[in-house]
């Protein structure tokens, strides 16, 4: 033990010694410097100590309409030494009930979620910024005054990570081998950029795919207007969003659209057919398993 | 309040119907987004001047009535004259019997969402008092007969030509569409009613407590020729638009306007104390503050007390693509956008109940708030203060009450499935459905759904683990 600490303040004094940062860069810059140093200082003590098993919470849309995305998933992190368990009881994060106003409802999923993923080993990952975010943030606020529960949704919520998230910063990888021919476009999914900061992770990922031209999406951050309930009760509204959303896409001039959560692609890809485009939407799994 | 006859929905459909309006309103509101974007880019420490601000509305609304009773104080005490309106009835009253006293005939307004909250301008009308609005956006919404359509930009709604044609036609003028010679026109009329008037009023920015000052931010002017010149000056404030001393203001001015226009500083800030005394050469011989509640008491105290930490900048609302789709008549109510999904509802009530669902809780505007309120945070508290009470429609309890026990129970999730794969395998057309029944026939309306996949992931683990 001594000697890794040892090993890990060398290369930590080595790093630091080697890789100074610039003379005139700002302190942001030199706090991403050393985060970087440290991240991989981290690395290497995180290589050491891999929790080889994790937890896929598949989500529900993957179960049933998407499964090729929880293989994908399932693939990637079997190559980069993660043994995946798929608990059979899993169902639906809870949030079109949380998110329509019915709490009760929600609890009571979300209780099954947390009762499903309790006694399993290892990081929960799950190929969604939105259902992380509902599990990350509000599940520990919506059972916060349940004396079983609150304490089991915080361990939970500590547990669990979007698939980019997990793959960068909990396993420290950014290039994972894939290769995938084509000039494509990336949407932030609102839920992932602004609730869990996915921005650095995904784009680290898709810079490292072979091949991969990328293009940029006009008004990327823009809400595709799935926002579940929202598109049935406000349909108009919805449709009218997404209008923009894909005019912006097909300016864009990629022949591939990728996001991160498949509530977005499903909206996205139904509009797109109805419009007949040739645009695939893939979900960006899918892209980083391609590897011919 | 500006109760239309037509429902929310079918607001949303004439909305959409108008592309030309569509577009002005999108073009205007990311305009503003951007400018936000980039006034704020360059602005030092903006996280820290966002908390501090937040900062100062908590502790504000927190003892709101120890700095109310200091304002008040400070007002009378610099010669003012202080009423407490309890609501919008009481609030137009007192003003019309001020303008009954003194024998207003013309009345000079600058622009405030508050006194459009209140309906005063008809109120006084009906008294047989002239009301001109000399904000240049409101002046055309008076004009033309309309509504103003953003918090901050009334007539965002509109184009250059549309403004145009209202002119040629109202004010008799020769067409034209240049912003300078439409300006020249409003400037030529407004004089004369700004040295006419016999009384000014006015909306309050911030009260600041410590001094009994009021700040008025516009970038016309106006707002400090309508609080001068006339004999009387009202000024009507929400409850709830103080700050505790001049050093808190000049930190929320410093993010009103960036969040608001993108600008460092409003053209005009005004800071106004009492009326004109002795020795000084203009300001008003009377300054009447009205303090409305109107409802906002109700809110303080409760879980959804952040809302009136707003300051009214508009940057929820430029961000919002909601707002851009639909733009602000849509919403109906005076506050549109999502701080307006959240205060109409609550302000004036249940019959505004669907505006909270106006939204994809993208975060869009959380993001861009200047005192950082959780605004798809209150989304959903009012929603399911509404739920709570049963009042979501029948499909949608029905269909969350099915939908819960299904994903409470493994089996029935699993049947759910096979029945949806069973119904995709049936109806399904290349994998697609392009009309669906009952309450997602509006999904199908305007994008094709996906047929279940006819192995689901479950199925795929369960063969793949055995095989």
């Amino acid at each position: 033990m001594e000697t890794r600490i040892a090993n890990i303040a060398f290369v930590a004094f080595v790093a630091f010694v080697t890789h100074p940062a610039p003379v005139n860069a700002s302190p942001r810059q030199k706090w991403t410097e050393n985060s970087i140093i440290f991240q991989s200082i981290m690395n290497i003590k995180m290589t050491k100590t891999t929790q080889s098993t994790a937890q896929l919470l598949v989500t529900c849309m993957v179960d049933a309409i998407y499964p090729q995305v929880g293989t994908a998933v399932k693939s990637i992190l079997n190559k980069n030494g993660c043994e995946m368990k798929f608990p059979p009881q899993q169902t639906c994060c809870a949030q079109p009930a949380f998110n329509a106003g019915f709490l009760k409802q929600a609890r009571a999923i979300a209780r099954h979620t947390i009762d499903v993923f309790t006694n399993t080993a290892g990081p929960v990952v799950v190929p969604s910024g939105s259902c992380t975010d509902m599990i990350v943030h509000h599940y520990p606020e919506l059972l916060k005054s349940d004396p079983v529960y609150s304490l089991k949704a915080k361990k939970l919520s500590e547990r669990t990570f979007e698939f980019t998230q997990f793959l960068v910063d909990k396993l420290g990888l950014t290039n994972i081998g894939a290769n995938y021919n084509g000039r494509a476009t990336y949407h932030p999914c609102c839920h992932g950029l602004r609730n869990l900061n996915l921005v650095r992770q995904p784009s680290t990922l898709l810079d490292n795919v072979k091949d991969l031209e990328q293009v940029a999406l006009p008004c990327a951050e823009d809400c595709c207007g799935f926002g579940g309930l929202f598109s049935l009760r406000m349909s108009e509204i919805s449709g009218a969003m997404l209008d923009k959303k894909l005019n912006h896409v097909e300016e864009s001039g990629a022949n591939v659209l990728i996001a991160g959560d498949v509530g977005c692609i499903m909206h996205m890809k139904g509009g797109l057919r109805r419009r007949g485009s040739n645009i695939q939407v893939k979900h960006i799994a899918e892209i980083l398993n391609d590897c011919h | 309040m500006t109760a239309t006859e037509l429902s929310f929905y079918d607001r949303i459909s004439d909305a959409l119907a108008n592309p030309e309006g569509q577009l002005a309103i999108a073009a205007g509101a990311r305009a503003k987004h951007m400018n936000r974007a980039s006034a704020m880019a360059e602005f030092p420490n903006m996280e820290i001047t966002r908390e501090r601000a937040r900062h100062i509305r908590a502790r504000t609304l927190s003892q709101l009535d120890y700095f109310l009773a200091q304002f008040a104080d400070n007002v009378e005490s610099l010669g003012g004259h202080v009423f407490w309106a309890k609501d919008a009835k009481e609030c137009n009253r007192y003003i019309n019997e001020i303008a009954r006293a003194q024998d207003v005939q013309l009345v000079a307004k600058a622009k405030s969402m508050l006194t459009e909250e209140i309906s005063l301008n008809e109120s006084l009308q009906a008294s047989g008092i002239n009301v001109v609005e000399t904000d240049l956006g409101e002046f055309i919404v008076q004009l033309s007969g309309d509504k103003p359509s953003h918090i901050i930009a009334p007539i965002l709604h509109m184009t250059r030509q549309q403004v145009g044609n209202v002119f040629k036609e109202k004010l008799n003028v020769p067409f034209s569409d240049d912003p300078a010679t439409l300006n020249a026109v409003v400037r030529a009329h407004m004089r004369e009613i700004f040295l006419k008037a016999d009384m000014g009023i006015s909306g309050v920015n911030f009260g600041v407590a410590e001094s009994g000052a009021l700040c008025l931010v516009t970038n016309e002017g106006n707002g400090r020729l309508i609080s001068t010149t006339p004999r009387i000056h009202v000024a009507v404030m929400g409850m709830e638009r103080l700050v505790p001393t001049l050093v808190d203001l000049s930190t929320m001015l410093q993010l009103l306007a960036r969040s608001a226009t993108g600008q460092k500083l409003s053209v005009y800030s005004n800071v106004l104390c009492g009326p004109r005394r002795e020795n000084e050469s203009d300001g008003p011989e009377e300054l009447h503050i009205v303090i409305l509640d109107n409802g906002r008491s109700q809110i303080l105290g409760t879980s959804l007390a952040e809302i009136l930490y707003c300051i009214r900048c508009g940057a929820c609302l430029n961000a919002c693509p909601v707002f851009h789709s639909i733009g602000g008549h849509a919403y109906g109510s005076v506050y549109s956008g999502p701080v307006g999904s959240v205060l109409s509802p609550l302000l004036f009530g249940d019959s505004w109940n669907l505006l909270p669902h106006a939204s994809t809780l993208c975060g869009a505007c959380k993001e861009v708030c200047p005192v950082d309120i959780d605004l798809p945070g209150l989304l959903l508290k009012l929603r399911a203060k509404e739920s709570e009470k049963g009042e979501s429609p029948l499909w949608m309890r029905l269909g969350q009450w099915i939908y819960a026990v299904t994903t409470c129970n493994p089996i029935l999730f699993g049947l759910a499935l096979r029945t949806g794969q069973l119904i995709s395998r049936i109806l399904a057309n290349e994998g697609w459905f392009t009309k669906l029944p009952g309450p997602l026939q509006g999904w199908s309306a305007q994008r094709d759904f996906p047929a279940l996949a006819q192995s689901s992931f479950r199925q795929m683990w369960d063969k793949s683990s055995k095989g």
